[in-house]
């Protein structure tokens, strides 16, 4: 193999398995460690920067960091990264004063943003301290978008959401609140240098073909509609016999929601085998836990009513059957199964919708209905229109539509200063060694065997009565603080320099993980077979060295690395070196990273 | 801070046929100089009775004093430990294995414990043909009190103060097979492709095995100008051959060019595999390990590998016939035999 080219800032980067599994490549462990100095407010703020809803996400984020982190492949669980995010938030001090401050000097730019939802606030707070004119536009009367319309209060509070929201308009947005863009070609004409669509996916997938949709539409409702009816306050109430539909975690919002409006007997109901639930596992833990059972491989077949009141449903029972990775649902032949019920919510997914851009602009649609985008751009077949969030690639989640949001920002700022939307800016990156003396480190590098914390939570008692009250009560400062001990520090690189190694073994012999070998080189495959440990996990990289003066070469897979630091305190003539490496996506503009003060 | 070794190990490391993780064969975490050559010996020791499928508790570990004999405490924290007085290390081991032949014996002593102080008890051990293996861990110095030279410092080899050893140093290999030792081999702390089949052929061996290991002191004697550092003893050293050790379970699968390969059957079946042999040469011949080593001093080679080795060996407890059973297993029968056997006794004597 060659040696690994450490200057390459995608190395290090994918070695912080959390950071590099995160859309906006949150730096995690830099914000756990500041969490663990008890400086919350600077763990906002690192979060602030790459993420925009530090609270938000802290709560309700899908975490696609969690599975990824280290810590998930050298014991059971991940460390509990969604959660030590809302303890800084919960216990941040002043963090607006660390914002931009306003009034920003004009740029003589003007961009117009539809929506109001996460990706457009992205794109607000990027592009607002550049000088740019920022005017929003979005139906409901405040901002938020589906984290206000579609997030139940008992789960995101309404103060966490308007705060953060907050700290975006109060940066000098023009808001157009209650205000439904009915004509892009209208917008157009306005004068906008630049026009930024995310207006998420607002259209809930429905049933319309399945027997009896049409007979008891007072009872029958789309999930992501009632929500929002639920979070507007326009429902208050529903019958004690609720049937959900769907597996996803809208089917567990809405069934969670039921409970709290009346709901006695809320069931859950789905198509296909449990395990292949859309739905985060901790969400069907927490419906399970509020006594909605879950029914799988129950397939709709009709709806029953009586006088244009709903009675209830049938459902064929089936099982899935696989063959070459394809999943069939095969009926079982039993009788279908009728379930009473007051109420259906229909959660089935959400499509995107855009009946108000005209077909004669220019902007092409692909056969999915969606924008036809460049994926690193954002920017349509029309250069004027950049899209992000669930409008731009279909439904995702928050994260993706701020990481998205970022990238548009990216863009717009070219595209309005008429330079190549391709020649994006380097990330921030920055190494710098934690030596302090033989056995000292900047970081904390000892490794605690803690398994993971429990999130508590307040009693179902109280929490059904009140949908407004949160369930989850987040990490006291002392959990949160054993909690953050348990990250390995990924991000505190082991850097390795060829010409001071002496090779004798002492790095090889102490490594607890038996992560180092030194041996002749080869080929990748041939290496991993050759390594002192076994080294499946082709994800992750192997760090190769130049040759040593014995002809080998240096060689460590990084899969397991528990980066205690022990090779280079063990190493006598510094050839091992822990570095901390700080990455940071550049935003719109290049503005100066917050981690170049913390 | 890290004084203490992080518990987590790799998740995939396999276990061994008697069901021990690599791991259970470590000790703690070493409190010698960082890149000392003694820890990759003690890395080597945990390797090979991993692979060998020793239970720990059938080890027993003795030293002296020392950094090499503090190492005892760095590996096989679960076998059974004696760490002794200054150069006292075999007398301990002989009593030891006197009382139990059924434990295995693994002296760990360094250049000035073996070679200073512990000199007249190494030599008997050896003539004694005691059932153990010996390791020096020699870095030619005491690295202990700041790096003097030690009695296995070449002549002319130059410390880190600059001064310049005017003594001629002992060569331990030398002396063991002018002893008549039974198994005599030289390694290097920074090879242990070579170093781990030794320390497991010498395990499997009946009688005194010696394994004068080379071990650079990174802190005293790693300067240029001395003989025993990193850089001299890789440009220097002479590999007498590939060594490789096969257990007497496993089958050999390996083949090798006839003619320079010697297979060596060792006491407990385990065959021990020379390839590449320079010149014809046998291990099982003593006189001309006596003239190979000469030669390689003459040519200011470090000659490693295994120089010498006797497969007939008999050990101290065949040559003077004592019972098979550890002293702790015998009961009072066999201890007091009664009247009538020591009547037998007597009438012999009358």
């Amino acid at each position: 193999m060659k040696p690994t080219d450490i200057q390459n800032p995608e190395y290090f980067h994918k070695v912080v398995d959390c950071q590099y599994a995160c859309p906006a490549h949150t730096p995690v462990p830099e914000y756990i460690r500041l969490i663990a100095a008890e400086r919350y407010t600077e763990a906002y703020m690192v979060n602030w920067e790459s993420n925009v809803f530090p609270g938000v996400l802290g709560r309700t984020c899908d975490r696609p960091c969690e599975p990824a982190c280290r810590r998930g492949r050298v014991e059971e669980e991940p460390v509990a990264i969604c959660r030590l995010k809302r303890v800084a938030a919960d216990n941040k001090g002043d963090v607006k004063s660390m914002m931009p401050q306003g009034p920003f000097a004009p740029n003589g730019k003007k961009i117009a943003l539809i929506g109001g939802g996460p990706a457009a606030l992205t794109v607000a707070r990027d592009l607002t301290p550049l000088g740019y004119e920022v005017h929003l536009y979005d139906d409901q009367n405040k901002g938020g978008g589906m984290m206000r319309s579609q997030i139940p209060s008992f789960r995101l509070p309404d103060s966490v959401l308007s705060e953060e929201v907050g700290f975006i308009l109060d940066l000098g947005i023009h808001t157009h609140f209650n205000t439904r863009v009915e004509s892009l070609k209208d917008i157009l004409s306005q004068g906008y240098d630049a026009v930024f669509v995310g207006t998420g996916a607002p259209k809930g997938k429905d049933l319309a073909d399945l027997p009896g949709r049409w007979d008891a539409q007072a009872n029958i409702h789309i999930g992501i509609e009632w929500l929002a009816n639920v979070a507007f306050e326009h429902t208050s109430k529903i019958g004690k016999k609720v049937i959900v539909l769907g597996g996803g975690n809208t089917a567990m919002d809405c069934c969670r929601t039921s409970r709290r409006l009346g709901g006695e007997d809320v069931k859950v109901v789905v198509r296909s085998p449990r395990k292949e639930m859309k739905a985060s596992p901790w969400e069907i833990e927490d419906a399970l836990h509020e006594d909605i059972p879950i029914l799988e491989n129950h397939v709709p077949k009709s709806f029953v009513s009586e006088n244009g009141v709903l009675k209830g449903m049938y459902f064929e029972k089936v099982e899935a059957i696989y063959d070459n990775g394809k999943r069939k649902l095969v009926p079982t032949g039993e009788p279908d199964i009728f379930i009473e019920a007051d109420d259906v919510l229909v959660a089935i997914g959400q499509e995107n919708s855009f009946p108000w851009i005209e077909r004669d602009l220019g902007l092409e649609f692909n056969k999915w209905g969606l924008p036809v985008l460049d994926e690193k751009t954002f920017q349509s077949t029309l250069p004027k229109v950049f899209f992000g969030g669930d409008a731009a690639l279909g439904p995702k989640n928050v994260i993706t539509a701020v990481a998205q949001g970022h990238q548009a920002a990216v863009s717009i700022d070219l595209y309005c200063n008429q330079q190549s939307l391709y020649e994006r800016p380097s990330p921030y990156t920055n190494l710098i060694s934690q030596k302090m003396g033989i056995h000292e480190w900047i970081y904390d590098s000892d490794v605690t065997t803690d398994i993971r914390y429990k999130v508590p939570h307040a009693d179902k008692s109280l929490t059904l009565k009140d949908r407004k009250k949160e369930v989850e009560l987040g990490f006291s400062q002392d959990t949160g603080f054993k909690e953050a001990q348990r990250c390995l520090n990924c991000d505190v690189q082991t850097v390795f320099t060829e010409d001071k190694c002496i090779e004798c073994d002492a790095c090889a012999d102490i490594c607890p993980t038996t992560c180092i070998t030194f041996t002749i080189n080869g080929e990748e495959d041939d290496l991993r077979s050759r390594l002192n440990a076994p080294a499946h996990n082709v994800e992750q990289e192997l760090y190769v060295s130049d040759t040593l003066k014995t002809g080998r070469v240096m060689i460590k897979d990084e899969n397991v690395c528990l980066h205690c630091g022990l090779c280079a305190e063990r190493c006598p003539t510094s050839a091992w070196d822990m570095q901390k490496y700080l990455y940071s996506v550049t935003k719109a503009g290049c503005q100066s990273s917050i981690l170049e003060t913390i | 801070m890290t004084y203490i070794k992080p518990k987590f190990r790799h998740p995939e490391m396999p276990k061994n046929r008697v069901g021990y993780a690599k791991s259970d064969y470590e000790g703690v975490i070493s409190t010698l100089c960082a890149g000392c050559g003694h820890d990759s010996i003690s890395g080597s020791i945990v390797q090979a009775c991993y692979e060998m499928d020793i239970e720990p508790h059938r080890v027993a570990k003795l030293s002296g004093i020392g950094c090499s004999s503090k190492t005892p405490n760095y590996f096989l924290n679960n076998s059974h430990g004696f760490n002794s007085v200054h150069g006292r290390m075999p007398s301990v081991a002989t009593g030891a294995n006197m009382a139990n032949r059924d434990l295995i014996y693994l002296g760990v002593s360094g250049d000035g414990d073996t070679a200073s102080i512990g000199m007249g008890q190494f030599v008997h051990a050896i003539r004694r043909n005691l059932n153990m293996l010996y390791i020096v861990m020699n870095n030619g110095c005491y690295g202990l009190t700041k790096g003097q030279d030690s009695a296995t410092a070449d002549a002319g080899s130059v410390s880190k103060s600059g001064s310049v050893n005017p003594f001629e140093g002992i060569d331990l290999v030398g002396m063991a097979l002018e002893l008549g030792a039974t198994f005599v081999a030289r390694s290097f702390s920074g090879d242990k492709t070579q170093l781990v089949p030794l320390i497991k052929a010498a395990l499997s061996h009946n009688g005194f095995a010696l394994i004068d290991v080379l071990s650079p002191c990174v802190t005293f004697n790693n300067n240029p100008g001395s003989t025993k550092s990193y850089d001299y003893v890789r440009d220097h050293i002479e590999a007498l051959a590939q060594i490789g050790y096969v257990p007497e379970k496993e089958e050999i699968t390996v083949s090798y060019e006839e003619g320079s390969t010697v297979g060596v059957e060792l006491h407990d079946g385990s065959v021990v595999h020379l390839q590449k042999l320079a010149d014809g040469w046998d291990p099982r011949d003593r006189q001309a390990a006596m003239r190979r080593l000469q030669q390689a001093k003459a040519d200011g080679e470090i000659l490693t590998g295994l120089v010498y080795v006797n497969p007939e060996s008999k050990d101290l407890h065949e040559v003077i016939k004592s019972d098979l059973r550890p002293l702790n297993s015998l009961k009072e029968e066999d201890l007091c035999p009664g009247a009538s056997t020591l009547e037998i006794l007597n009438e012999e004597f009358r």
